[in-house]
């Protein structure tokens, strides 16, 4: 496509549309450090409401528990995603590879609740019959989380393995590398950014669902999600205006972190094309 | 030893989809047969062995009263309609984003496509929050309209479908505009430049070039949008009111607060149904990406 300067059309397009995706945002942050109970009047400027947020137990809980699993499930669906991306790029075809990759895209846009209620009642079943999971928790939100953040990572992965030049791999093969050391040795390393920025993208997903942990969760496993939507459920209140400003700037960091790789990455690739 | 390292890179993730994704949806199946009843867990056995007499049970009077009582197929149907709506829109306002930034210079390129994905990072939640704030009575656009003067009393646009639909085309835009993005910018630029050589207006060229080269993402990106906005929870929670019904609602009523499970697994497995040619469309296209 080509491209130059932005026409008029274009930058006035942009300049809505970013508009309409940044101002709810904004408006957000800047009522969080409003003095007024009153989420939209403005009353001076305080930190108040960050304060009452730290001093919030209940909170501080499930922050907690959130940022546990989603540091474990990112971990995890980062290995399993790696596996299943090599398995879709790298191994061609074998039977039942149709069935695969439908696990893999289908979990992209699968509607929230019928997973939750999918992997509740498998759960319930699986405790009838084999006696585990006991009980419901921060274990079973863990494996919902694995199996629909995997989904995502493989997606990530595949298509950073798709760009990347065979080649390489032949020669370490040809020079006597055995598979799991080329894998370790060559693809791993080049590979590397994209697992990064796919662990960050589980762990968004996962520190952001409500949906599937409210089914699978039990007694004991109030995730940070289902504690704001407890609360923001009685009325809108500035402590969350708070919270969100807290995970809109950790959000920005992984971004920009995520970014900066990519960028280093394609500055790389730049710079070996025009040698 | 190799075919045995190569078999297990495969038998991983394969096992843990098939246990954790596939088979789940055989039970949700299995359960829409069973019935409710007072008990742990709340639901009747589809197959019980007992005095040497093998008994199935399998209970079909869930779908008949799915299909019975208005309420599901209101609920499926305002589902589809809101979802097809909202995905219109999406498309309406993310293909000139998607376009201006495939026509942009690489740096800033880049740049765009990372604030447009921007928010899609930060709670979505928190996101659907945040308009319950702007939207509501006493909230900033009705205070800031009857502060100038334009109106008397406030608008209702909180808990309305209006409010349903700039949830879901707010919350689902970056998913339309990244596939296009990605669609348009692998466009062969010399095709555009035959087509104006040849004497064709740039709106023409457009129509006729662009467009349909364009149709996989816009495929992709209208199923990202479409598919999930059918079972919508959050969305229609807090921002929709009484009278707006959606499917993603009335399961998880049906679930949390009737604790029906044979009711809402059918709810469940109805939806699927509805949206299996939709996940079809979308799984071809994905995996040609994936595979190839």
């Amino acid at each position: 496509m080509q491209t130059g300067k932005l026409s008029n059309w274009s930058k006035w397009f942009l300049s809505l549309g970013f508009f309409f995706l940044y101002a709810p945002i904004i408006i957000l942050v800047i009522f969080s450090f409003n003095k007024s109970e009153l989420v939209t009047v403005w009353a001076g400027f305080s930190f108040k409401w960050y304060g009452e947020l730290f001093r919030d137990p209940q909170m501080l809980g499930a922050a907690w528990i959130s940022l546990k699993i989603a540091v474990l499930a990112a971990s995890a669906a980062v290995v399993l995603g790696t596996m299943a991306s090599m398995v879709m790029v790298r191994m061609g075809a074998f039977k039942g590879k149709t069935a695969f990759t439908s696990m893999i895209t289908a979990p992209l846009v699968m509607p929230e609740v019928i997973t939750g209620l999918s992997l509740l009642l498998l759960f319930v079943a699986m405790g009838q019959t084999l006696g585990w999971p006991g009980q419901r928790g921060m274990l079973t939100i863990w494996i919902a989380h694995v199996t629909f953040c995997t989904a995502f990572v493989a997606v990530v992965i595949s298509s950073r393995l798709q760009e990347l030049d065979e080649s390489i791999e032949e020669a370490a093969q040809d020079l006597g590398a055995p598979p799991w050391k080329v894998f370790f040795l060559v693809t791993l390393p080049i590979i590397a950014p994209a697992l990064v920025s796919g662990w960050l993208l589980a762990f968004t997903l996962s520190l952001d669902d409500l949906v599937i942990a409210s089914f699978v969760s039990g007694p004991g496993a109030t995730t940070l999600p289902m504690q704001v939507f407890s609360s923001a459920r009685l009325g809108i209140s500035p402590q969350i205006n708070a919270l969100a400003t807290i995970i809109i700037g950790l959000a920005s960091l992984a971004v920009l972190i995520a970014w900066w790789f990519a960028r280093r990455e394609g500055m790389r690739s730049v710079t070996i094309s025009e040698n | 030893m190799k075919k045995f390292g190569v078999r297990s890179v495969i038998a991983v993730p394969y096992l843990w989809l098939l246990v954790f994704f596939l088979v789940p949806f055989l039970i949700v199946f299995k359960i829409s047969f069973s019935e409710m009843q007072y008990a742990i867990p709340p639901y009747t056995d589809l197959v019980t062995w007992a005095d040497e007499v093998l008994t199935i049970n399998l209970n079909l009077g869930t779908y008949a009263y799915l299909i019975n009582d208005d309420l599901y197929i209101r609920a499926y149907m305002s589902s589809v309609r809101i979802a097809f709506f909202a995905t219109v829109c999406a498309l309406l306002i993310g293909y000139p984003i998607a376009y201006a930034i495939a026509r942009a210079d690489t740096a800033t390129r880049n740049a765009l496509l990372m604030l447009v994905m921007l928010p899609s990072w930060t709670s979505f939640l928190i996101r659907i929050y945040a308009w319950v704030g702007i939207l509501k009575n006493n909230g900033l656009i009705n205070n800031g309209l009857m502060g100038i003067g334009i109106i008397d009393e406030p608008i209702a646009m909180l808990n309305t479908e209006f409010a349903v639909y700039l949830g879901i085309v707010y919350a689902y835009l970056p998913f339309m505009v990244l596939p296009i993005y990605t669609n348009l910018v692998k466009l062969d630029n010399s095709l555009l430049e035959a087509s104006a050589d040849l004497g064709c207006a740039p709106w023409k060229t457009f129509l006729t070039v662009t467009l349909p080269l364009s149709k996989a993402g816009i495929v992709a990106g209208c199923m990202l949008v479409f598919i999930p906005s059918v079972g919508e929870f959050v969305i229609p929670e807090m921002l929709g009111g009484a009278e707006t019904l959606m499917i993603g609602k009335v399961l998880w009523q049906e679930f949390f607060n009737n604790r029906d499970w044979p009711v809402a697994s059918a709810v469940a497995i109805v939806m699927l149904l509805l949206l299996l040619v939709p996940i079809t469309f979308f799984h071809r296209y994905k995996a040609r990406e994936l595979e190839s």
